[in-house]
């Protein structure tokens, strides 16, 4: 009893192999379309690498990367097989890679889907990244002159000044470390050396923020320095000032931003996979009827077309028959040989 | 004597319209291509217009939209005819008209030509415009309270960022005006009032710059107040200093970023030009090809083509000759009308 018969006549065949040749070539558009999204998402990555701490996250466009490869070659294939198919003597050649095309496609869908589910499932992976990538950007961001570091200020300052945020949670970050480096600090002024003896580490902490903090939508010049003294600065609230700094922290901006690309990215994929699906199937169907057409006395006749040749209960047990066969094959000859060894001592014992 | 013969049996006939065609459809995505320019050139004018006193003249991206879409036309209905041209009947509906779309398409290369250069002098407008208004900016930078120059700091600000500039022509232009709104200024205080008091105007001028001109590259932390002052700031020569704020001015960036978009243009109106001359040319021999054929009824057979029916001279002397009679019937009809009265 095969699985989804259907009945094919010759005029449907060929209509099937015109419109299955122009979905492969769709298809391969698609392909190339996921793999030019892989390098977007992976270029943007990269330029952000040196607040990441890990590179986990970059599974999601390395995957993506692959399968766009993939699904360009064998879509291809599927666009020569489609060509070739109603030409009985060089439609044979490719009956044997179609098993193998099969389970590439299949692989090809499980990977899609694999990269939208790990989209979501990395978003805590790349929270934790970030987490620790800018604090130690916040740390060395004074350390201009250690090699290595040097360009942490300015990859900080752009980034802060790119994506509207300041701080890794928010502005209070640059409370605690010491950003102004000792190489710019006075020691023999006294206001600098109560400061660095007023807490243990001997670090110059000060209430203020690098200018790339501030907000050029505040309708006043902006207040870096001595933020939470109101007596520092004239009509100046330190708990009602929202437009002066940026509320938001470089983190929660980050990962906005490339959930935001992995998502609006997800419909995409998704049509991808329906596509690939399409693709498979119809191959599939053309392949049948076109072999059960070869197979009878009138080739220009009807034939049938059917997904499986018999349900989807007995292909998997004939597949796992086949399966254990091959595993036997390795079994069978110790056991020979254990068997006539045990044949030849038995007698022997009983006589 | 025919200008530029060329004979054409019915193989370079076909090749002739089929490279033709392809031609025209080049010159179909050039002129989409200015006109996506023309727009892209006005939504930049548009974005930059706060700063520019919103006196910009937008002369050049409407030329340039209006010459796209001209372009796109002309060019379209050139492919339709080629593509015709090598079937008799489908031809014999264009044929009439080709005389006039070659001299409509004369017509549309000056005014293509007449576009290069005005890319090319009309940036000494802009640097006018854009010298002016960064002026007021500047001037109406503190006004975030005034409507209608509510925003004039933030756009300022972030052109400042994204320009990688200070001031109009450099940074010593802050100094010149009072760029911290009164709101902000507590009158009551000594220093304040010292520094009010000190200038003819009444105006808090100070050494200082806003946060917006401040050199993310600087390893140091960025020196916005008392820039002239060396004592203010440890280990700090303001003559020595280079990294701390961006020393370019914005008129000189500003322009040199709308000045290479213009160059651009420029080029590419002067390639159109180019192009469209050679589809002049394919279309003539074409037409001329297609209209001296020996035997219609028999499309194998050879044909000339030519650019001018007669010599470059001939042709010149003839056309004035046009003109003059159709001035001259003009007169004859005055003086008829003037011999009857």
């Amino acid at each position: 009893m095969a699985l989804l018969k259907m009945k094919f006549t010759q005029q449907r065949r060929v209509r099937l192999a015109q419109g299955l040749w122009l979905l492969s070539w769709m298809a391969v558009l698609c392909g190339s379309f996921v793999f030019s999204l892989g390098v977007y998402l992976k270029i943007e990555l990269l330029r952000r690498a040196e607040v990441m701490e890990n590179t986990e996250i970059h599974v999601v466009p390395n995957i993506l990367m692959l399968v766009g490869l993939a699904s360009i070659g064998t879509n291809w294939m599927a666009g020569r097989v489609c060509q070739d198919s109603l030409d009985p003597s060089r439609f044979p050649r490719w009956k044997v890679f179609l098993l193998g095309w099969y389970a590439v496609a299949a692989l090809i869908c499980c990977l899609l889907v694999a990269v939208v589910v790990l989209s979501y499932a990395l978003q805590g992976r790349l929270e934790e990244s970030l987490k620790v990538g800018l604090r130690n950007g916040i740390r060395f961001y004074k350390d201009t002159d250690v090699p290595g570091r040097c360009f942490q200020k300015e990859t900080i300052d752009r980034l802060q000044m790119e994506f509207r945020c300041c701080g890794n949670t928010n502005f209070r970050d640059w409370f605690e470390v010491q950003w102004v480096s000792n190489r710019y600090l006075d020691y023999t002024s006294k206001d600098i050396k109560d400061r660095i003896r007023s807490n243990i580490d001997g670090r110059y902490l000060l209430d203020g923020v690098p200018f790339s903090c501030c907000n050029p939508a505040s309708p006043r010049p902006c207040l870096q320095y001595h933020l939470t003294d109101n007596n520092a600065h004239y009509n100046y609230e330190f708990q009602n000032e929202e437009l002066n700094l940026y509320n938001r922290g470089c983190r929660e901006a980050l990962i906005d931003y490339y959930m935001g690309l992995m998502n609006s990215t997800g419909p995409g994929v998704l049509s991808v996979i329906l596509i690939q699906m399409s693709v498979l199937l119809s191959l599939r169907y053309l392949q049948t009827s076109v072999e059960g057409a070869t197979t009878q006395e009138q080739p220009e006749g009807d034939s049938e077309g059917f997904l499986l040749e018999k349900g989807v209960k007995e292909t998997l047990e004939e597949a796992k028959v086949k399966i254990l066969l091959l595993l036997k094959f390795g079994q069978v000859d110790p056991s020979a040989a254990d068997g006539s060894p045990d044949a030849e001592k038995a007698p022997p014992s009983s006589s | 004597m025919p200008f530029l013969p060329v004979k054409f049996d019915l193989q370079k006939r076909v090749k002739l319209a089929q490279g033709l065609w392809i031609l025209y459809w080049l010159s179909v995505a050039a002129g989409a291509l200015l006109l996506g320019l023309g727009v892209f050139f006005k939504v930049e004018l548009r974005k930059r217009s706060e700063l520019m006193d919103q006196s910009e003249s937008h002369l050049l991206p409407n030329l340039l939209i209006l010459a796209g879409l001209l372009a796109c036309a002309l060019n379209a209905f050139g492919g339709k005819v080629c593509h015709d041209s090598l079937d008799p009947l489908k031809y014999s509906k264009w044929k009439p008209g080709l005389r006039r779309f070659l001299l409509l398409c004369c017509a549309f290369n000056a005014l293509l030509l007449l576009l290069a250069l005005l890319c090319f002098l009309l940036q000494f407008a802009v640097y006018l415009t854009l010298s002016r208004g960064l002026k007021n900016s500047i001037r109406f930078y503190k006004d975030t309270d005034t409507p209608g120059r509510c925003f004039m700091k933030r756009t300022l600000d972030l052109t400042q960022i994204e320009f990688r500039c200070c001031g109009n022509v450099n940074f010593r232009d802050w100094f010149e005006v009072q760029w911290i709104s009164n709101r902000y200024l507590d009158m009551s205080d000594g220093q304040v009032k010292d520094r009010v008091l000190s200038n003819v105007d009444g105006k808090f001028l100070m050494d200082s710059v806003p946060f917006s001109c401040c050199n993310p590259g600087s390893p140091r932390p960025c020196i916005q107040h008392h820039l002239t002052n060396n004592s203010a700031h440890y280990d700090y020569d303001h003559r020595v200093e280079e990294l701390n704020i961006w020393t370019r001015g914005c008129r000189e960036a500003l322009f040199s970023y709308f000045s290479g978009l213009m160059t651009g243009v420029g080029v590419l109106v002067a390639a159109t030009v180019l192009l469209q001359c050679a589809d002049m040319a394919g279309l003539k021999y074409l037409s001329t090809a297609l209209e001296t054929m020996s035997d219609p009824e028999n499309p194998e057979c050879e044909s000339e083509g030519w650019l001018l029916e007669k010599s470059v001279k001939e042709t010149l002397v003839e056309t004035l000759a046009k003109i003059k009679t159709l001035g001259k019937s003009n007169h004859v009809q005055e003086g008829d009308q003037e011999g009857q009265a």
